[in-house]
């Protein structure tokens, strides 16, 4: 696979991405946790372009109730575009792309919620993308996590979560949306920074198996980034943004 | 704060120390690992984190403040304001003379009443059982439901019930606090209901923070 083609530059000779980056820079993040009144927990997360927020209920009584589970919790979560997220108008019905996210981030998220704790219950996860710009999987995931710590359903460790990709042979840091439409490989990383653990791992395209290893790396790097911007949020939501005392 | 006591998100290791993981903590290889966001302890041997956010989970001999939902013929459905409905039998109120036949259950608790109990037994195979057979259980007569989050509760009841006290000392009223942060206030003049009301909105809002107790007191125009 070797991207669409296009007249844009993704990397020139500096080493400068096509939106000003470094290689290995990842975009502005920013979020926000407790944003939603109704909803147990909730974050907003701004991960360049993208606009995503997340509500969490639960644990709570499960319906339908033949879904419940007496050993265990369930994790049900839903990934949505809003028909304004993109330039053209999205039809709101649930996409197969929209499907195969939700399933992604739900198995993404489970390694971490603790879930037995909570035998014939469900934790539902509400991802609404208000403004999408490439990444925003990884941008869903992060403020999923970041809403589920907020509603306090025992984890075992955050998930945070970056893109690392190949773009004009080289291994580039939090691939943007032209980036990932006319770049040569897209690798969206879930990564628990405490566990060293990695739970959600795509790749669409090609690469050597050192290219892979590189963007692994890379990726993790970026998670790591993110994991503490999450830490900042939940810190300024419960602590009034205090450091560690 | 101490420097046994830190600030956590889960994921954060407290400890790698040879302590037992209580409370909010699991033990992953020799690190003791925070599941919640809290603030961290370390009391004799055990390590917990109080947690600062999060879903009442019912143990056994709590107290609670539940709301009847509905009833069937042998048994009362409480929200307790948990994940799980409690369960309060109907021989817990009519005795053992019990009769499904004849003793009608809606004359005794009906919707929307707001009872006291205790948690009688929880497992994970089963919703908890309730009972109100103690002393100062059962139907709350008069009062208004104020909602708060469970885990804030023992900063409201305070060192030896210190805080609970001042709070209906200064307001003149009778709170009855469930563990699962749904408390009662009786008060007879509206002030001190309006008060009350907003020093349990005050704790829930400022219960990571010190020295609340006189905080309290001081918004409520007291003197220490």
């Amino acid at each position: 696979m070797g991207g669409r083609a296009t007249d844009m530059v993704l990397l020139d000779e500096n080493g400068i991405r096509c939106d000003g980056r470094r290689i290995d820079e990842p975009r502005s993040v920013s979020i926000k946790a407790g944003v939603l009144k109704n909803a147990d927990g909730s974050a907003y997360i701004e991960f360049g372009d993208n606009k995503i927020l997340a509500g969490v209920y639960g644990p709570r009584d499960i319906h339908p109730k033949h879904l419940s589970d007496a050993d265990t919790g369930v994790l049900r979560c839903r990934y949505h575009m809003e028909p304004f997220s993109v330039t053209e108008r999205k039809n709101p019905a649930p996409s197969r792309r929209e499907i195969e996210i939700s399933k992604v981030i739900k198995e993404a998220l489970a390694p971490a919620v603790m879930l037995e704790r909570f035998p014939r219950t469900v934790v539902d996860v509400y991802i609404e993308i208000l403004q999408a710009d490439g990444g925003s999987r990884c941008a869903a995931l992060d403020a999923a996590s970041v809403a589920l710590a907020d509603a306090g359903i025992p984890m075992r460790d955050m998930v945070s979560a970056c893109a690392a990709g190949k773009v004009a042979d080289t291994i580039v840091l939090d691939v943007n949306n032209e980036e990932d439409q006319a770049g040569q490989a897209d690798m969206p990383i879930g990564y628990m920074p405490n566990l060293n653990r990695i739970t959600l791992l795509q790749l669409d395209g090609v690469m050597s198996l050192d290219e892979y290893k590189q963007c692994i790396e890379t990726g993790i790097r970026g998670c790591k980034l993110v994991y503490e911007i999450q830490k900042k949020a939940l810190m300024e939501k419960y602590f009034d943004g205090e450091a560690e005392k | 704060m101490s420097e046994r006591r830190k600030r956590v998100i889960p994921g954060d290791v407290i400890t790698s120390g040879s302590y037992r993981a209580d409370q909010n903590t699991v033990l992953d290889g020799r690190l003791i690992v925070s599941t919640a966001v809290g603030v961290s302890e370390i009391v004799d041997d055990a390590v917990r984190v109080i947690p600062l956010t999060g879903k009442y989970m019912p143990r056994i001999d709590d107290m609670v403040v539940g709301k009847v939902t509905s009833h069937t013929s042998l048994a009362w459905e409480l929200d307790i304001n948990s994940c799980y409905v409690g369960f309060l039998p109907a021989t817990d109120v009519f005795g053992r003379d019990f009769s499904a036949r004849s003793d009608e259950l809606a004359s005794r608790l009906k919707r929307g009443d707001l009872v006291a109990a205790r948690i009688a037994n929880s497992d994970r195979s089963r919703d908890p059982l309730l009972t109100i057979t103690d002393r100062d259980l059962g139907r709350i007569d008069s009062g208004e439901l104020v909602k708060m989050s469970a885990s804030k509760v023992p900063r409201l009841i305070g060192k030896r019930g210190t805080m609970i006290q001042m709070i209906e000392t200064q307001t003149d009223s009778l709170i009855t606090v469930g563990q699962n942060g749904w408390a009662v206030v009786a008060c007879e003049d509206p002030n001190g209901l309006l008060k009350a009301k907003e020093a349990i909105a005050m704790v829930d809002r400022l219960a990571h923070t010190s020295n609340l107790t006189d905080r309290v007191r001081e918004m409520l125009g007291g003197r220490s």
